[in-house]
């Protein structure tokens, strides 16, 4: 569902994203992990199209990236981190707004999927309520509401559970499992238990290149015995 | 094209869910009437025309459109909503002329809100009517073009004040450009030739003849020009 071939992003003269390699199907849940600054964001934000990648492309259902991002943007589901909403809006207003511009245009059609989405995320007792007026955990879930409306095959999640409480953590863990089934999920994460809680896969990425690619169970086995922060430190330093 | 539509209304209705609506259209109604009352002696003149209050648009435009045309793109940027925007299936063009079309109806709705005064002359003289429709209809495209300006300064940084003060700059220099005392000085050092090209590339000579009851193809070709011009500049400033 996704292929990401080669992907190379300079901010100035730092290379923020030094050929970054994957693919991701169907079914699988792919945990994108690695330290500030490593280029998990700006990966991301590549595959969604909001970044012209300097070398390389992504491919998202076939379609490219660089030549087509509309076709691309369409199927994609996208969290970014800290879930930027219009503020003014309500959680109604935003999801209808959202289900307009993605190409649900009769009001009914429009209403189905904005139910569907409050539905998902459970926003229903606020729906009336205006964006800024909500908790990190609501507007965080309005965030995923908006990637989730349009049942995308690929759902794109920058740090999708930070600054929940754990119970909400565990809800839209549990959340993106079940849909995890028939989609492409890609979710950064600094939480690693987070990892081997949900994922299928692990991708770690440091000074923007790929160091790790594997199951979690391989990950684990790297360093038997090991706690989970302890591989990741040992990856993640060794080559500053 | 058809995704200009959810963009134009949820910007248009955004001004409405804030106070900047109504605090503009206040401000806005109060300065160019109480301009065409106190300083431009509409009642003194004893004369049914609207002449006293167009003369002061092409001022009072240059520090209340960018005041309504800073926050366009920089409010998108500061909030990070932009990169809800821009990974949803829509272009950057369809995102910029929703936008423009959106911030110029709503000034379009300040500028015919001062109806009152149309009656007014109405109901004490006989104004000529032709004249009051130029004047609007010239008003209207040169908010326009000010508004085209704005909105290409308010791309290209994600500070709203620094947005302001550059529109004011841009729109200043080009009004400047055909005031008549400015032009009287330009004379002392530059033939007549050179000073009428750069005349002509002022709000204030191409607004004249609108205010005279005349509409000539090469002034509304001037604002419309400028106008698609600081739009593609726009498109450019936001894909780079």
């Amino acid at each position: 569902m996704i292929e990401v071939k080669g992907l190379v992003k300079h901010y100035g003269s730092k290379r923020a994203v030094d050929g970054v390699s994957f693919t991701v199907n169907r079914g699988d849940i792919l945990g994108f992990l690695g330290p500030n600054g490593a280029g998990k964001s700006t990966t991301m934000k590549m595959i969604t199209g909001f970044l012209r990648p300097d070398a390389g492309t992504a491919l998202v259902d076939g379609h490219d990236v660089t030549d087509d991002p509309v076709a691309v943007k369409s199927r994609v589901g996208y969290l970014p981190e800290s879930a930027p909403a219009y503020g003014e809006m309500t959680v109604e207003e935003f999801l209808g707004f959202i289900a307009e511009i993605r190409g649900f245009k009769s009001s009914d059609a429009r209403h189905e999927q904005v139910e569907r989405a409050l539905g998902l995320t459970q926003l229903a007792p606020v729906r009336t309520q205006t964006i800024e007026t909500l908790s990190k955990g609501y507007k965080q879930r309005v965030g995923f509401a908006q990637a989730l409306l349009h049942n995308p095959p690929v759902l794109i999640l920058d740090e999708p559970t930070d600054g929940l409480d754990p119970n909400q953590k565990n809800e839209v863990r549990t959340l993106i499992k079940k849909l995890a089934s028939e989609k492409a999920v890609v979710l950064s994460t600094h939480i690693l238990e987070e990892v081997e809680a949900i994922c299928t896969r692990v991708i770690i990425i440091s000074q923007g290149k790929v160091v790790v690619d594997e199951t979690p169970a391989q990950f684990r086995a790297r360093q038997p015995g090991a706690r989970l922060d302890e591989i990741f430190r040992s990856l993640t330093t060794s080559d500053t | 094209m058809s995704q200009i539509s959810p963009v134009f209304k949820r910007e248009f209705l955004g001004y409405f869910r804030s106070p900047v609506a109504y605090v503009f259209l206040i401000v806005f109604l109060m300065a160019s009437v109480g301009l065409a009352f106190f300083i431009g002696g509409f009642f003194k003149a004893n004369l049914a025309s609207l002449d006293s209050f167009f003369v002061f648009h092409p001022w009072l435009f240059l520090f209340l459109i960018p005041a309504a045309g800073m926050r366009l793109w920089s409010e998108e940027k500061r909030t990070g909503t932009i990169e809800l925007l821009f990974t949803l299936p829509i272009t950057t063009l369809e995102a910029v002329l929703g936008k423009f079309f959106a911030a110029w109806a709503f000034l379009t709705v300040a500028i015919l809100l001062s109806f009152p005064m149309v009656v007014t002359v109405g109901y004490l003289g006989n104004p000529d009517w032709g004249v009051i429709a130029s004047s609007y209809l010239g008003s209207i495209l040169m908010a326009g073009s000010y508004l085209g300006v704005c909105s290409l300064t308010s791309a290209l940084t994600k500070n709203q004040v620094i947005s302001f003060v550059l529109s004011v700059l841009a729109c200043l220099v080009l009004l400047f450009l055909g005031w008549s005392v400015f032009n009287g000085a330009l004379h002392a050092v530059l033939p007549v030739w050179a000073v009428d090209l750069l005349a002509n590339f002022s709000f204030a000579t191409h607004f004249n003849a609108f205010t005279k009851g005349i509409i000539y193809p090469k002034d509304v070709a001037f604002f419309l020009s400028l106008t698609g011009f600081t739009l593609f500049l726009n498109v450019v400033a936001l894909e780079r």
